[in-house]
């Protein structure tokens, strides 16, 4: 398959994507969307709102179908795999493909319950497998100290920043490839940001990792590879030390020094 | 300008605000005294007409003939829990699963629209043209009024009730938490289930409540399809008391032990109530 120009040839492809169009009604969201994802890397998605950087992680799990009037037409390569015209259950994609939202969404449920919710989907394990597995999850998830003497009580009792790491590790307990963080800071204290983005960093040994975010520093810190994107085109696309150091666009520049508009 | 000048305006300003916050505020609080005003009476004219009638009897013996010495209201009582309990059984699987149709699959389509307008129809429905219509699909056809006729008619006003309490309390679930339950791979009717259902299960058990609370006090649907009974009895294919219908008939008869009863009926149904729309409150703040 080729490969999109911006990526050194080191790195192994994990999600292509390839002339992707997407739609809300009649409105054209992303335009012709042609990238590399690199497996085991943090790619961040950068941009001002609404443009698109979202929309395209939403993409990656389908996540858009659940909304009749959004639609997406090209080609999401996963593996080699074209997700949009797969035959595969929707649900199998979305289990290799864990994702994290703005807002933590805690279950109303146990703290326990909330991790072994999603691997009950997939798997039945037996009892103490299964508390192997949500101990193994929150302690990926750097929550494990925090919540182990309280498995049993409701996970929305928690901090906020508690609850978003709850929210990381009940994605990652049902081993997926790749992780998609949509803005997972934004709702955070200082604090709570500081340990989720050690968290990515070292998620980052297991899973590709995309990462949107509106914090600049954020995208520097802790990112391989970052997107630039605006009103639905990918503008620019490349390591970060490289888009952040010496972009190749203006527009590019503009944004991440501040001067943008 | 100078800042003398200024400060004197924004003063001026303050005050005539604060002047009208108070008369506002005065308006609202008459307007809040009369209604509760009215309330409050209610409640000390059941309470005092109706203790003088509160015994054991009152539980443990029926309805008296007129101008007996001993009665109850054993039999209206027990007949109201029975049509109570199962309209209320009967209605709320039924009105909980049409109002997931209404907010998780209707949504977008023709027939949940469609369902939804009828439904908010049903709920302002006179009762007694629900009463009036068991009578001819029922009643009428199987020559007898019954509590199974009674408790039919009381499902049907419980129905509309817990439709719309679910379908509204669901519709409050934050679009993410539903988002973020298919982003595990959950299939839809595991996400309604384990995840948005049970995210409002307070709300929805409170529409049950209120909607218990609501069939318990109705007369009109009970008059032409249980009747009324002064025996005991727990047949459902027969005629039953209960304490609305028994409370009508017995506070416009002439006779004196009657009427008391009746007080004593009305002081039961009101404290019922009351406490049903308590434990409503109670249930609804401890999970919000």
């Amino acid at each position: 398959m080729d490969r999109a120009v911006d990526l050194p040839t080191t790195e192994k492809v994990k999600i292509s994507v390839r002339d992707l169009n997407f739609f809300y009604g009649s409105f054209h969201a992303l335009k012709r969307i042609h990238l590399d994802i690199p497996e085991r890397k943090v790619t961040a998605f950068i941009g001002p709102s609404g443009c698109g950087k979202s929309t395209l992680l939403r993409t990656f799990n389908r996540m858009f179908e659940l909304y009749p009037e959004q639609r997406a037409e090209g080609a999401i390569n996963i593996d080699g795999e074209n997700i949009l015209k797969t035959k595969m259950d929707v649900s199998l994609i979305r289990a290799r493909i864990g994702m994290v939202f703005q807002k933590p969404t805690p279950f109303p449920m146990s703290i326990y319950d909330n991790i072994a919710f999603g691997v009950r989907l997939f798997e039945t394990l037996p009892r103490v497998e299964m508390d192997e597995r949500v101990e193994w999850a929150l302690k990926k998830a750097a929550l494990w100290n925090e919540v182990k003497d309280k498995l049993a009580q409701s996970g929305s009792g928690l901090s906020g920043g508690q609850q978003q790491r709850l929210c990381i590790a009940r994605g990652i307990a049902i081993k997926p490839e790749v992780l998609l963080l949509d803005e997972p800071c934004s709702a955070l204290d200082p604090i709570s940001t500081g340990k989720i983005e050690e968290l990515i960093h070292e998620l980052k040994a297991d899973y590709t990792v995309m990462i949107v975010t509106h914090n600049m520093q954020q995208a520097a810190r802790c990112s391989d590879y970052t997107a630039y994107m605006y009103l639905g085109d990918l503008v620019e696309f490349g390591a970060t030390t490289d888009v952040f150091m010496k972009p190749k666009k203006k527009d590019t520049e503009d944004y991440i020094t501040g001067r943008f508009g | 300008m100078n800042a003398a000048v200024l400060d004197g305006r924004r003063l001026a300003l303050h005050r005539r605000r604060k002047r009208v916050n108070a008369v506002a505020l005065t308006l609202a609080l008459a307007a809040m005294a009369f209604g509760v005003f009215w309330l409050v009476w209610i409640l000390v004219e059941t309470v005092r007409l109706g203790i003088g009638g509160l015994s054991l009897q009152l539980f443990t013996v029926s309805t008296p003939a007129p101008l007996a010495e001993v009665g109850g209201l054993a039999n209206a009582i027990v007949g109201s829990l029975i049509m109570v309990s199962l309209a209320t059984a009967l209605g709320t699987p039924i009105g909980v699963l049409a109002g997931i149709y209404l907010t998780e699959y209707g949504q977008r389509g023709w027939l949940g629209r469609s369902t939804g307008f009828i439904n908010d129809i049903l709920l302002s429905a006179p009762s007694i043209v629900i009463g009036l219509f068991i009578y001819s699909v029922v009643v009428a056809r199987a020559k007898s009024f019954s509590a199974v006729a009674g408790a039919l008619a009381l499902a049907l006003i419980v129905i509309p009730v817990v439709i719309r309490s679910t379908a509204t309390m669901l519709a409050l679930v934050p679009p993410a938490l539903r988002e973020a339950a298919y982003a595990l791979g959950t299939p839809k009717w595991k996400v309604t289930l384990a995840v948005t259902l049970k995210a409002s299960r307070s709300g929805v058990i409170t529409g049950v409540l209120l909607a218990l609370a609501r069939v318990a006090g109705e007369t009109a649907p009970l008059l032409f399809t249980a009747l009324s009974n002064q025996f005991f009895t727990t047949d459902l294919g027969e005629p039953m008391a209960s304490l609305p219908v028994t409370i009508f008939k017995f506070a416009m008869s002439p006779y004196e032990n009657w009427q008391k009863l009746a007080w004593a009926g009305v002081l039961l149904i009101t404290m019922g109530v009351l406490a049903l729309n308590i434990a409503a409150r109670v249930l609804f703040r401890n999970k919000h």
